[in-house]
């Protein structure tokens, strides 16, 4: 071997030995630090219309109050691209306390060890989940018995409707059942030529909260088998949810018909959302739409259930609920600290109801939701009872995040659009592809 | 053979050492800013990863889920070649022949100079946002003019097929980097080997292809290279425009689907963002860069092939 490859076979050694050592940055999973003394700890979140940062900041304030030795630095409009890379980063200005709205992520958070096990600390303050939390607020914040998050507020799905256009149509009630869903959005639709000027319902998968998975909440759906496996080509659900959203496309206008029209809509988190203009007369979406469409001075919608399938009416009141999940950075060195302020924002009853009450999302513990001083707006009552049912669903955690959700979509982009015909093939091919990735995660 | 001298060799080694110093700063950035990463990548290529973990060796799982079953690869792969090769040609010809048309303006050429500029000062994002806006079929200004004068109306962004060609003219509205190239080197054409063209009788045509193309050759290989890696690197304008132009923008917790419409904006880029930093899976986001940088390698070695039998020893 001559000089040359030695030393180049030396280099590339010792660059691998590197390599290996330094990119396996493995953090701590244990909490040393003393939360009685002075410190500081980073908290990272989302929201960031200005009525909702003052209300984190108000409930941060009360937090500093009560904890005069915890100062609390507080960043809002976080992504979670954001969190994920702050996240393996690490050090002083990464995130101690982190909160996200996809509750999407939690599998990897909890699998990676990304975010740290809260059942010490949860132990060691006396707080049982399973008497705090509801019930699919605890499924969406843990995964494979890691309780890595927890619920700060959740989001529960229920349907928006113009109870000035219904008046005009003659139509009495907002619809019970899928049929009934139907017939009101065919009376409540105006063509004008190739468009509309108004349309009852928007059913395309890109009509903003209208996607596959909120629907098939509706059917009541399992995505996973007993061994993990994906089933949506198994549960009867996800195809009677495909086949009413083809009718529904259908009967109000055609696929290219409806898309166009799709393009003339405003921002959705903006004044121009289309149940706020009128553009659409119904549709699905979460209680945050009360205040925005408040704001937007917008005062004749009114608020149900969605609609559930013909054969399960007795279920009407369910809905798909979700919400923020809050949690602590495993590399943070200020574990304690970080938990009393995740203690705080997510089990004190004083702290949910306010700020519940302030940016118009469900409080997430059981006694904050019967609580007296939650917001008694007959609208927001509604959603509070459909994160109550007991029919009501959420999508469950995944190794991969949504990843299953995303597959689901494109096939759903597929078939509305005509691209995949053949349903029970599609619906196998997205089981198989959601099994491939999965296997490729772990 | 005589042995070296002492001195001479302690001369020339002194001379290897000295120059290997004034090198130093490069070789340092070289091996952590190419040696290191690519090296870091290769290895990573071949482990399971993500991020938080110890990396575990998976052999060539990585690779072949990237290439038989992550179903998006292929589309980015498609949909990148396609723009290397059309977006790239169109860009170099739009800009040449935006910069020949400057160079001959005799009043206003400096209004008509900022008016082509302007735009590529512009930052992605925001122009990226202003297109899908103009381009929107549904209300934008572009349609109803098109609407107007009984054109057809694309679907533009909203359109498998419409897309890329949208993301073309996108890449071409600001071309005023290449312009500013073009012109300086059509300015530096010797005047007088067109007046001799002339003499000898040769048209507009002849003159552009006898004269001029010969003096900016190093040019045009100059933009087409950059144009190649750039649009390999093509990341913010096609992301930007399918989020926006699909509806799920900001932080909503909503799933975004990559590529929108149909996986027709989706590059190899994004990718490589999609797999390591959202799904955690830093092994197969690594088999794409390394795709990536295999494809820019070949199509520069190529086109440097090309570059050295069309180019004069001058150049």
């Amino acid at each position: 071997m001559s000089r040359l490859t030695k030393a180049a076979a030396v280099a590339a050694a010792a660059t691998l030995s590197l390599l290996a050592s330094a990119c396996t940055g493995q953090s701590t999973s244990g909490a040393n630090d003393d939360a009685s003394k002075d410190v500081t700890i980073n908290f990272w979140h989302g929201w960031s219309a200005p009525n909702e940062l003052k209300a984190i900041n108000d409930n941060v304030a009360r937090f500093e109050k009560l904890h005069p030795n915890i100062h609390v630095k507080v960043q809002g409009n976080i992504t979670d691209d954001k969190i994920n890379q702050a996240l393996r980063a690490g050090g002083g200005k990464a995130p101690d306390v982190v909160s996200s709205f996809t509750t999407d992520n939690v599998g990897q958070f909890c699998s990676s060890g990304a975010l740290a096990d809260l059942a010490p600390f949860l132990a060691a303050s006396h707080i049982d989940p399973a008497t705090t939390f509801p019930k699919t607020m605890q499924e969406y914040t843990r995964y494979d018995g890691v309780q890595c998050t927890l619920p700060l507020l959740g989001d529960a799905y229920g349907l928006y409707y113009n109870k000035k256009e219904f008046a005009a149509a003659g139509i009495a009630a907002p619809p019970r059942t899928m049929s009934e869903l139907k017939a009101d959005a065919v009376k409540l639709t105006k063509s004008t030529g190739d468009s509309y000027s108004q349309l009852g319902f928007m059913p395309d998968f890109h009509g903003y909260e209208s996607t596959p998975t909120h629907f098939a909440a509706q059917w009541g759906v399992k995505w996973f088998d007993a061994d993990g496996g994906s089933q949506t080509a198994k549960d009867p659900g996800f195809t009677e949810m495909f086949q009413w959203q083809q009718s529904m496309v259908k009967a109000l206008g055609g696929f290219s018909k409806l898309e166009r029209y799709r393009n003339t809509f405003g921002d959705e988190f903006g004044a121009k959302n289309p149940l706020q203009t009128g553009q659409v007369a119904m549709g699905i979406d979460g209680e945050w739409r009360l205040g925005m469409a408040a704001d937007a001075g917008v005062t004749d919608l009114g608020v149900a259930p969605f609609p559930v399938p013909d054969d399960q009416a007795g279920t009407y009141g369910k809905g798909y609920v979700t919400g923020t999940i809050v949690g602590i950075a495993n590399t943070s060195t200020k574990k304690n600290a970080a938990w009393e302020l995740v203690k705080f924002m997510t089990t004190d009853t004083d702290a949910v109801v306010s700020f519940a009450n302030a940016i118009h999302n469900v409080p997430s513990t059981l006694a904050a939701l019967k609580s007296p001083e939650l917001d008694q707006d007959p609208g927001f009552r509604t959603f509070i009872d459909i994160a109550q049912n007991p029919d009501s669903t959420t999508t469950p955690p995944s190794v991969n995040g949504g990843a299953y959700q995303v597959t689901m979509q494109d096939f759903g982009y597929a078939y509305e659009s005509g691209r995949a015909k053949d349903l029970a093939s599609g619906l196998k091919g997205v089981d198989a592809q959601v099994d491939k990735d999965i296997a490729q995660a772990r | 053979m005589s042995a070296v001298h002492p001195v001479l060799r302690a001369r020339r080694r002194k001379e290897a050492l000295r120059n290997l110093a004034f090198l130093s700063p490069w070789i340092i950035g070289f091996a952590v800013f190419f040696v290191y990463p690519l090296l870091s990548t290769v290895y990573f290529s071949f482990m399971h990863y993500n991020g938080f973990n110890p990396p575990t060796w998976t052999g060539g799982r990585n690779w072949s889920y990237v290439f038989t079953q992550y179903p998006l690869f292929w589309p980015a792969l498609r949909n990148t070649l396609w723009l290397v090769v059309v977006t790239v040609t169109l860009r170099v010809v739009f800009g040449l022949g935006i910069g020949l048309l400057i160079t001959k303006i005799r009043t206003g050429a400096g209004l008509f100079r900022t008016a082509f500029y302007l735009p590529y000062l512009a930052p992605p994002v925001a122009a990226t946002m202003a297109f899908v806006f103009l381009l929107n079929p549904g209300t934008g200004p572009v349609n109803h003019l098109l609407g107007g004068i009984g054109l057809p109306t694309p679907g533009w962004f909203t359109d498998p097929h419409w897309s890329k060609p949208a993301l073309t003219t996108l890449a071409l509205w600001g071309i005023g980097d290449l312009m500013v190239i073009f012109m300086a080197a059509l300015l530096d054409v010797p005047k007088e080997q067109y007046e001799a063209a002339e003499l000898d009788g040769a048209g507009r045509w002849a003159r552009f292809r006898y004269v001029t193309l010969p003096n900016i050759s190093p040019i045009v290989m100059f933009a087409v290279v950059t144009g190649v890696i750039q649009t390999m690197q093509y990341y913010t304008q096609p992301l930007v425009a399918g989020k926006v132009a699909s509806g799920v923008i900001g932080n909503s917790g909503q799933q975004f689907e990559p590529g929108y419409p149909d996986k027709s904006t989706l590059t190899l880029p994004q990718l490589v963002y999609n797999l390591g930093f959202q799904r955690f899976d830093y092994g197969s986001a690594c088999v794409v860069a390394l795709v990536l940088f295999v494809l820019a390698m070949v199509f520069t070695a190529l086109l440097m092939r090309r570059r050295s039998g069309f180019l004069t020893a001058e150049d």
